[in-house]
């Protein structure tokens, strides 16, 4: 049927990309994985993505879909009947798609990078900032296993990625997320006992070491 | 199947966006102009998260961001569709979308004084009439999308000088082909007071939208 050729092009700590890993591991869809070196673009990156240049890049049947939520939102549409992300009910979908905005906007975003890249009042703030919207989103959550209900849907799939870069996070700004936000964390460990989720996310000590790296790379003390 | 409201400013792209959606659907909706200087308890309770508007009710549920409204009145009315059905294609306009609403800010800016505005904007220009327009009459092909949506308010506001002074001839005509469709023709947004709420709004959280 439609699962024939698919490639992602990716960056192995990437978050974006680990979305678009967990959607295709749901839906059970054999891929080519290519990890990409940045600072060394592939060919094949700037020709499938030529206006971000960026990955991840989803590649099916030679066709190229690029953003992270629009690829989720295809794998969905693509492949409907095995593990579907977003609800089938219009005003339940909204919700989704609301959620997984705010934790684009508001998780991903920049003013979240500040955790780790700054020091005293700006990363005092930033993260404060950043446990509100976590606990905004435990709010979200409520008694459910997952944001998806009883099983993995497209919010779970959106933010669950972040949890890699935790132990960076805490270890940056010296805080502990479980303490804050102890809901989430559980939420976290119930889905990594997923394979398409433990098996789509890299170890948060290597993501760390990744951090560190940036940090030296930047200047960032 | 419920009533339809809509709680907006008449100076926000974000609120015009919806209401054309709503009107190139054919759907009744009461409309609600919020004071933003004195937020009301309807909003405050109903977009808790963001405080802003728009918020669409159907039969009394809330939907708040507007691309997220509008993906709900697609899928609710599917009549008079806006989007592709080919799941490729909508993750082409899908991805457009993004673009606009991540480069549309810097539009914003033109006319501002601001030159790197200026570039960023004919630089995403060029690229929209390029790539996402082709020579379709509309960037949904003989019908108005999403897209169209989206950008006839973001070029409008510091792009059409653009469009005019850098030959973007295609985005021209398609300018004008929009203008004409008897929806948006029959309420057009006043411009300059649009690009001073918006040019204020930036300037008070460059980070957000």
């Amino acid at each position: 049927m439609a699962d024939e050729d698919v490639v992602l092009l990716d960056f192995w700590p990437s978050p974006f990309g680990m979305r678009v890993r967990i959607a295709l591991a749901e839906k059970e869809i054999k891929y080519e994985y290519k990890e990409e070196d940045l600072r060394n673009k592939s060919d094949l990156l700037l020709k499938m993505n030529p206006i971000h240049k960026k990955i991840p890049v989803l590649i099916h049947n030679g066709k190229p879909v690029c953003e992270s939520l629009v690829q989720v939102q295809y794998i969905d549409e693509i492949w409907p009947h095995k593990s579907p992300l977003l609800p089938t009910d219009p005003y339940q979908r909204a919700i989704a798609r609301f959620w997984g905005d705010f934790v684009d906007k508001k998780i991903y975003g920049l003013e979240s990078r500040k955790v780790w890249s700054t020091k005293g009042e700006e990363q005092e703030a930033a993260k404060k900032e950043f446990i509100e919207c976590l606990k905004l989103l435990e709010g979200e959550l409520g008694n459910k296993a997952y944001f998806g209900g009883e099983n993995l849907g497209y919010v779970d799939v959106v933010l669950v990625p972040f949890y890699s870069w935790f132990y960076a996070y805490e270890k940056c700004g010296n805080f502990s997320i479980e303490t804050e936000c102890p809901k989430l964390i559980a939420w976290a460990k119930r889905c990594m006992e997923k394979d398409s989720v433990s098996k789509s996310l890299p170890d948060q000590d290597k993501i760390y070491d990744y951090v560190l790296h940036l940090k030296k790379v930047f200047g960032i003390e | 199947m419920g009533e339809v409201k809509l709680v907006g400013t008449w100076v926000s792209p974000y609120t015009y966006r919806i209401k054309w959606a709503l009107k190139l659907k054919g759907i009744a909706f009461d409309y609600i102009e919020e004071d933003l200087c004195n937020k009301s308890a309807l909003l405050l309770q109903y977009n808790p998260i963001h405080k802003k508007v728009p918020v669409f009710f159907h039969g009394g549920k809330p939907i708040c961001e507007s691309m997220v409204i509008i993906e709900y009145i697609e899928e609710t009315w599917p009549h008079n569709p806006l989007l592709p059905t080919d799941p490729y294609e909508r993750a082409m306009l899908r991805f457009w979308i993004k673009y606009a609403e991540d480069k549309g800010p810097s539009m914003w800016m033109v006319g501002e004084g601001q030159h790197k505005a200026e570039q960023n904007s004919l630089e995403m220009l060029k690229i929209i009439e390029e790539k996402a327009l082709g020579d379709k009459k509309f960037f949904g092909g003989d019908n108005i999308s999403m897209l169209d949506i989206v950008l006839g308010l973001g070029h409008w506001l510091g792009g059409e000088k653009l469009l005019e002074a850098h030959k973007l001839r295609r985005l021209h005509v398609w300018l004008k082909n929009f203008k004409q469709v008897p929806v948006i023709k029959e309420d057009l947004p006043d411009l300059d007071a649009m690009l001073a709420y918006l040019r204020r709004q930036r300037e008070m959280s460059p980070a957000t939208h």
